[in-house]
């Protein structure tokens, strides 16, 4: 199976809520990372975070799960703060998916989706391995259940990936860079299973260096430069009519 | 020529060896063995907690964790074995009486626990830390996902360094000869030491480290086939040429792993 031949994610109902960050945070040591970010993404909506290497757009994601605490500011899930809950049971809401995929090489891609279902969801065996192919099948990697990560392409690794997240339910899907580690005949393929998750009503936070997906699949785009998001809006404005001297800049140096 | 002979009567004289081949048999081997599995067992248990103590977040696990490491490989084998198997036998004759192969198992196991939680340790500290950072993200909490993911690679990586410590560990129980050890008790060196100084010459010395090897060298060969498979193993998951590398860490934005690094 090639990376195109794919059925899109069709009637799959995600139960998607709105997510917030307020005023977000965070330094290490003397280094300020984020300094004050704001976001809201719609249920069901896709924001697509852009902005030069360094800018602080990969601890920012990071944040919105709580892999690193912010210093200040708050995170709301469906309007509520997930600040005073249980990390690990947020984790389990906020799907993640990294640019180095993060799959477990030690086992096969169908138990790469059982362990987190079992341990986690404390589905049965059976349930879980019912979901897991159902999810392998989503991302059209349904024969690849049996193959060992190391085996699959980046770009099959990488859906795969994305599967495992899909099949623990998640109410919001992040992305860091999931295509940046891929070979450029990859992309393509993750990044339409991305697009098609978003228009299937996931919500969405993507960091990302492919401008032409965040111009086609977002519905906000902000711009975070040295840990402030400089500007912020539908990716028209942005891209088209670019408010701020940085992002002008930054635009002109990566289309 | 008389030298030459003399020589070989010395290391290869079948008399003296088929005289200690039985108790060799008997009272040797099984004590060596029962003191080396016994150490194995305990080392590699114990190693594996102090490894975890080792990388935890806690200052005060880390630390003694630490200073145990340092005191029990930095020590010579036989001082370790001295200090405790006769520190400690005043205790010990009161609660098994006469036998020192708890107190020699009790320092071996110590001995191999601080070589052993090394090698667990460097082996988990490998792994990728995007594995933890990924196995957090879903949901694992730090326990479970160390239990899980982690540990399960980082001890694959380093079988074949632990395997070359339990080879240490069969020679090293040569060492309870120093507790001084009745005759039911003695392990293959001390029948072959015993057997050598009544016959005069070394060749009951020389039995016992054919034995030894018997033990130790498939136990090499094991390391090797381990090694190999291994890598071949990981030879094959790159998988074909087209594929591109998975484990490779990339330059990467080096940020802590979960938010516990940071604190």
């Amino acid at each position: 199976m090639t990376e195109e031949q794919r059925e899109s994610v069709q009637e799959e109902t995600f139960s998607s809520v709105s997510l917030a960050t307020r005023d977000i945070h965070l330094a290490f040591g003397h280094n300020r990372v984020l300094r004050g970010v704001d976001l809201d993404v719609g249920k069901g909506k896709t924001a697509c975070v852009i902005g030069p290497s360094g800018s602080g757009k990969s601890t920012f994601l990071r944040t919105i799960n709580r892999l690193i605490e912010p210093d200040k500011g708050d995170i709301l899930l469906d309007g509520e703060s997930v600040l005073d809950r249980d990390p690990d049971r947020l984790r389990q809401q906020v799907g993640m998916v990294f640019q180095q995929f993060n799959l477990f090489p030690h086992m096969n891609v169908l138990r790469n989706l059982m362990l987190p279902l079992r341990r986690i969801r404390k589905l049965s065996a059976d349930e879980a391995e019912q979901a897991a192919r159902h999810h392998l099948e989503l991302v059209g990697l349904a024969d690849k259940a049996g193959s060992r990560p190391g085996h699959l392409s980046g770009g099959q690794q990488q859906r795969v990936a994305i599967a495992r997240a899909l099949a623990m339910r998640p109410q919001v899907m992040l992305f860091d860079e999931a295509t940046s580690a891929l070979d450029p005949e990859l992309v393509k393929g993750v990044l339409s299973l991305m697009a098609d998750l978003s228009k299937q009503g996931m919500t969405m936070v993507v960091v990302t260096h492919e401008m032409g997906f965040a111009r086609e699949a977002s519905d906000t785009v902000i711009f975070l430069d040295q840990g402030v998001a400089v500007e912020s809006g539908p990716p028209e404005k942005l891209f088209d009519s670019p408010d701020s001297p940085r992002l002008r800049q930054f635009l002109s140096d990566v289309l | 020529m008389d030298q030459l002979t003399t020589l070989w009567d010395t290391f290869f004289n079948w008399q003296s060896m088929r005289q200690a081949l039985p108790d060799m048999l008997k009272t040797g081997l099984p004590n060596t063995l029962i003191l080396s599995i016994i150490s194995a067992l305990i080392g590699t248990l114990l190693g594996m907690l102090l490894a975890m103590a080792g990388i935890s977040r806690h200052r005060w696990l880390r630390w003694p964790a630490r200073v145990y490491t340092d005191i029990f490989r930095g020590l010579p084998a036989v001082v370790t074995i001295l200090l405790i198997g006769v520190g400690l036998s005043q205790i010990g004759m009161k609660v098994w009486g006469p036998n020192p192969y708890p107190l020699g198992i009790l320092a071996l196991s110590l001995i191999a626990t601080a070589y052993i939680g090394e090698i667990f340790r460097s082996g988990i500290q490998s792994v990728d830390p995007g594995q933890l950072e990924g196995s957090r993200a879903l949901g694992f909490s730090y326990s479970a996902a160390m239990l899980l993911v982690i540990i399960p690679q980082g001890v694959r990586r380093v079988l074949p360094a632990w395997v070359n410590q339990l080879i240490a560990l069969i020679k090293d129980s040569s060492l309870v000869y120093f507790l001084g050890l009745a005759a039911g008790q003695r392990e293959l060196f001390r029948i072959g030491q015993d057997a050598a100084a009544n016959t005069g010459n070394e060749s009951a010395l020389l039995l016992a480290g054919i034995f030894y090897l018997i033990l130790t060298v498939p136990l090499t060969h094991f390391v090797n086939f381990v090694d190999h498979r291994l890598r071949q193993g990981r030879r094959t998951r790159t998988g074909p040429p087209d594929a591109d590398e998975p484990l490779i860490v990339a330059g990467e934005t080096p940020l802590p792993a979960t938010s516990e690094g940071t604190k």
